[in-house]
């Protein structure tokens, strides 16, 4: 631009016309990896089918996280208590009440909502370490209120709850493995398509102005709280609706599998794939589901300490992540095309 | 009354460990800002290599100094191979580190030592103290070696220049270069020490716990809890944190009938939780003001 425009229309066009090659890219993209995410179950075993139906569940858990640790800046190590809750909604309303599997979904969803904007209240007084304890509190208390005997009627206790896996609607030439795929890619997309909106939104830059200053936030008439809570309840939203689909896909709830472990994997995920990144949240779930089994795989004894090597060396090459990573080699890339002309964005990276 | 008596008499035995490992952690966290989630693994690891000391025939105490020296140089060399190189990385990617470490230490402990559970020496014995059944004597020994180490670490850091370097580089790491203080040597010293407490703290409960690999995760949770609870800013606030967890812990367990003993746990954290809602920062713990 060698005329700063001097009207706002004149630069918000300005703006329009030097993004709209970058957002040509970016819905390229999308629109490749969603074609691809639909030719796949053609050509995947049954066994892979299943596997990316999980990674689909843990990367939608993951963007619940990374909606209120990356976009709102509230550090949390219980949602596996939130992915826990939306699977057992799931679950029960599925043994106990003839629901259908489909509408789980939005009951899982309201429920978490709910205990976590309940949980949300008391978060608004701890910050830092001191809100990862309290979340930690919720995590680990989980497993043992899901077994707790008075509950056991509904819950099942210890032995958990067996579920039936859902059949595709009749005439469609699918087996329910593929089924099941689609039915959470249908989610999954809707609930993608719900985070990049509220990221780009008034409410979106909110929360993220919370995130990096909440006394300015709040000076510039944010109601912090409010959006904290709010923050809170939606992002256990998005990991319960997670925690029910993966229920489905499962077909077996137990209290064990929703213990603290699960939350440092969320946890992993979200820093692996990339904080406060949308696509970055999906490549947590890949990372999240493959590594472990990889590292398994090369040897049984030692999987831990292949893991965590493996994760140090992740760390190493791309400590923000997958997502900063591609940012990073973007910039590079259009710097090394245009060397003259580096953009704002570029120098930063590279001052980095 | 006897029962109270002796329930907190345990609970101090027991939260004498915590203390150690809150300890531990604090030195970690006012070096560089972070939870060290391996210092479990850590003490673990050095509690192992005493054992391993002791079955090729060592007397205790020789296994002892040599895990302890060990685990202070460990603690030094971790910081300089694997923190330093990031330690200007965000925040959550030196946390997915920790956390890598936590995994790679657990899992070459169960490779090398497999995960059967083993038993470990105490030199205090388990006998009743004084012939009361109120505490053993590895009980009394164990708040004993705390209460030791805190005094001492006191005279460290109240009175020996290194000790005052150390807290220069912690308070204002800036300023603390400025007058020649090599900050970064400082931070290696405080991972050193603070390995060599996570060790003391391993050989301590192990012989209550046994030894196996992952026998220090629900230690390290509560030591977290007690640094939490007295505040992270203050060592001697973590150390009561710590005996307050381990009495808490106890009597919740003891005394709410029905389910004290399956929730413990769970008791124990809404408890923090409760006090943290009314002391954001912690019993001890100072708030930290930032200027607009």
């Amino acid at each position: 631009m060698s005329v700063p425009p001097t009207d706002s229309a004149g630069f918000i066009a300005a703006r329009r016309a030097s993004a709209l090659p970058r957002l040509g890219g970016r819905y390229l993209a999308i629109g490749a990896a969603t074609a691809v995410a639909l030719l796949l179950p053609a050509v995947a075993t049954n066994f892979v089918i299943f596997q990316l139906t999980l990674v689909m569940v843990y990367g939608l858990a993951i963007l619940g996280l990374n909606l209120l640790t990356g976009f709102n800046g509230q550090f949390s190590l219980g949602h596996s208590a939130f992915y826990g809750i939306g699977a057992y909604t799931a679950a029960i309303l599925m043994d106990k009440t003839d629901l259908a599997y489909y509408w789980t979904l939005p009951c899982s969803g309201a429920v978490c909502f709910l205990v976590g904007f309940i949980f949300g209240l008391p978060a608004l007084r701890l910050q830092g370490l001191y809100l990862a304890l309290a979340t930690f509190a919720l995590a680990a208390a989980m497993p043992q209120i899901l077994k707790f005997q008075p509950l056991e009627a509904f819950t099942g206790g210890v032995q958990g709850i067996v579920l039936i896996k859902p059949d595709p609607p009749a005439g469609l030439p699918l087996n329910p493995d593929q089924w099941l795929y689609y039915f959470t890619l249908a989610v999954l997309l809707v609930m993608l398509a719900g985070a990049a909106n509220l990221a780009n939104s008034r409410t979106g830059r909110a929360l993220m102005a919370i995130r990096d200053h909440p006394i300015a936030a709040a000076a510039m008439g944010i109601n912090t709280a409010l959006y904290k809570t709010l923050t809170f309840g939606l992002s256990a939203l998005y990991t319960g609706v997670a925690g029910a689909l993966g229920a489905i896909a499962v077909q077996f709830v137990a209290p064990d599998s929703f213990n603290f472990l699960l939350s440092i994997s969320f946890l992993v995920g979200l820093v692996i794939g990339g904080v406060a990144s949308i696509p970055g949240s999906l490549f947590g779930g890949l990372f999240v589901l493959y590594v472990p089994n990889i590292a398994e795989s090369v040897s049984t004894g030692l999987a831990g300490a292949i893991y965590g090597v493996i994760l140090l060396l992740v760390i190493f090459v791309m400590p923000s992540g997958a997502a900063g990573f591609v940012r990073f080699a973007v910039a590079r890339a259009s710097e090394w095309r245009a060397p003259h002309q580096g953009t704002p964005a570029a120098r930063k990276v590279k001052g980095l | 009354m006897e029962l109270l008596l002796q329930q907190v008499l345990a609970g101090l035995a027991n939260g004498a460990i915590y203390a150690l490992m809150a300890l531990a952690v604090v030195m970690i966290y006012q070096a560089i800002d972070h939870l060290n989630f391996a210092q479990g693994e850590m003490a673990m690891f050095a509690t192992f290599i005493a054992w391993q000391l002791i079955q090729w025939g060592q007397p205790y105490w020789v296994a002892f100094a040599a895990s302890v020296a060990l685990s202070f140089l460990g603690g030094i060399a971790i910081e300089r191979i694997l923190f330093r190189p990031i330690h200007n990385a965000p925040i959550l990617a030196q946390l997915i580190a920790f956390i890598a470490l936590f995994s790679i230490l657990n899992s070459c402990a169960g490779e090398i030592w497999n995960f059967t559970i083993k038993t470990f020496p105490t030199p205090f014995g388990m006998a009743p103290l004084f012939g009361e059944r109120l505490i053993s004597t590895h009980e009394a020994g164990m708040i004993g070696v705390a209460v030791v180490i805190l005094g001492l670490l006191y005279l460290f850091f109240r009175g020996s220049r290194l000790g005052l370097a150390m807290r220069a580089a912690a308070a204002n790491p800036d300023s603390a270069r400025l007058v020649g203080i090599r900050v970064g040597w400082m931070i290696a010293l405080g991972w050193g020490m603070s390995a060599a407490i996570g060790a003391v703290a391993g050989m301590l409960i192990a012989p209550v716990v046994f030894l196996e690999p992952n026998m220090m995760l629900g230690v390290l949770l509560y030591g977290f809890a007690g640094a939490v609870l007295g505040g992270l800013t203050s060592p001697g606030g973590a150390v009561v944190g710590g005996f307050a967890i381990g009495v808490i812990e106890n009597l919740a367990g003891t005394f709410i009938p029905y389910f004290g003993r399956e929730l413990k746990l769970s008791i124990a954290l809404a408890v923090i939780v409760a006090v943290l809602l009314v002391r954001p920062a912690g019993i001890f713990g100072r708030a930290v003001l930032s200027r607009v």
